[in-house]
């Protein structure tokens, strides 16, 4: 499994803020530059540390966005409201701030760019991040693993990527790119706002006869949701891996 | 700027991480293991789909080092006697749910008629998770197979019907949808624990990773 490259300690290490990019009204990329930063596998994930003056620290988990490379990695984060960190990450951090990160990290969310095995990625909101690292690893790689990317998303400004998806998903790259709008859909759009249904995934993602390694991340409830429709699809149990974030929905 | 915040950090000088930032006010946080935040709604880390594991087929077993097998069905769990409980949460993902109650049957009550020389319960869930523990950290009232939560059955995406539950350690040792319990001579890592993950994972130790 590809964790056995985390056998080594994991050590904090300075990482500075070296662009930041908006990406929506609520969500903004961050690009952090890390001397020694040896890459990632596409869909891993990286511990952020944060300092305050009097010595405290709060330590966030975020995936990384950016396709792999050295020294330098970006994640994109969206605002939760009355958050403790990520108001700070996508309001106040500027160019130049130091923060300091450790990874990456997890070895089983993970896509190797050299697989051809046909690929699904399924991505609600802000899930989005570690499939695009994925989509643009791919594009790195010349391609190969036909892949279909299903991007669930509240309404078309909240799209991330939305500009550089469309590219990558040009006539021939072997990717295709639908969209699910769940609160309100663009101008012409053909079908009403709604969640990502049995018809919807039948249109949109691979049939199970092809056997596509299937990646689903984004809130819970999407989550469950998605993946029970992926399995009643036909899809094996095991070839869906998931990656949820946020609270289920029920509070007790 | 960027120059002086390197020069800054070569200083030694922490406080220069993060200018600006000032976090939560630190009177309001509860008494929480190192690096954990608290939460009030319930968060779901799972690996892949939710597995649906009918009552009818359902059973725990655990399995000796001599190949001595002791099996409960769904009937049999539930005519044991269980145990109403009041635990912390705490997930690696540094979250932290307090005061959550469960409804179960303890580890210790299951293995009253177990013989075993070995040392360490490799857990198996439907689904096919696994994860890794010391045995002694499973006895003693510290640890049930649980089937109710805040007096309902256990949801499936919470590890219904039933699971694991040890909440001294970290959650991802609180096995969902367990399936039974090997005892092995020698601790053998689990999914996440191959996956990099401690081998123990204390949360008062911040036993995260390997390594840790």
């Amino acid at each position: 499994m590809a964790g056995t490259a985390l056998r080594r300690r994991l050590t904090w290490r300075p990482a500075q803020l070296s662009a930041v990019r908006q990406e929506t009204p609520t969500a903004r990329t961050l690009t952090l530059r890390v001397d020694g930063w040896a890459g990632h596998v596409p869909g891993q994930h990286v511990d952020v540390r944060l300092t305050a003056a009097d010595g405290y620290t709060a330590v966030r988990s975020y995936s990384i966005s950016s396709a792999p490379a050295e020294g330098e990695l970006e994640i994109t984060v969206d605002e939760v409201r009355g958050g403790e960190v990520s108001p700070y990450l996508v309001r106040e951090i500027a160019a130049g701030d130091l923060v300091e990160v450790r990874g990456p990290l997890g070895g089983w969310f993970v896509w190797q760019p050299q697989s051809t095995r046909p690929l699904q990625l399924v991505a609600g909101g802000s899930g989005i991040a570690p499939l695009m690292s994925m989509a643009r690893a791919r594009a790195a790689a010349g391609g190969g693993a036909p892949t279909r990317l299903l991007y669930s998303v509240r309404r078309p400004d909240a799209v991330v990527f939305a500009a550089e998806l469309a590219g990558l998903a040009a006539p021939g790259s072997g990717l295709e790119v639908s969209y699910a709008y769940t609160r309100a859909v663009p101008e012409g759009w053909p079908r009403p706002a709604g969640r990502v249904d049995a018809a919807l995934l039948a249109e949109a993602t691979w049939p199970a006869e092809r056997a596509p390694d299937c990646f689903v991340c984004g809130p819970t409830g999407f989550v469950e949701a998605t993946a029970d429709l992926l399995v009643a699809a036909g899809h094996s149990a095991s070839a869906i891996r998931t990656e949820r974030f946020g609270p289920t929905g029920s509070t007790s | 700027m960027a120059a002086q915040a390197t020069q800054a950090y070569r200083g030694g000088d922490v406080a220069q991480f993060s200018r600006g930032f000032s976090g939560r006010p630190r009177s309001e946080e509860p008494d929480l293991p190192p690096g954990q935040y608290r939460t009030h709604d319930f968060p779901v880390l799972s690996a892949g789909p939710t597995p649906r594991v009918p009552l009818d087929t359902w059973q725990f077993t655990i399995v000796t080092e001599a190949g001595e097998r002791h099996s409960w069905d769904w009937k049999a769990l539930q005519q044991l006697p269980s145990e109403s409980v009041t635990v912390d949460l705490h997930c690696v993902t540094r979250w932290s749910k307090l005061g959550t109650r469960w409804r179960g049957v303890s580890l210790d009550t299951l293995f009253e008629d177990v013989e075993t020389a070995s040392e360490y319960a490799y857990v198996r869930a439907y689904g096919g998770y696994t994860t890794n523990l010391p045995l002694e950290d499973l006895l003693d009232g510290q640890a049930w197979v649980a089937y109710e939560y805040d007096g309902d059955p256990l949801a499936p995406e919470h590890g219904g019907p039933a699971r694991l539950l040890v909440p001294h350690l970290y959650l991802w040792k609180s096995a969902k949808w367990v399936q039974g319990i090997v005892l092995t001579p020698q601790d053998e890592p689990g999914f996440w624990e191959t996956a990099g993950y401690h081998m123990y994972g204390d949360p008062w130790q911040e036993q995260r990773y390997a390594g840790d």
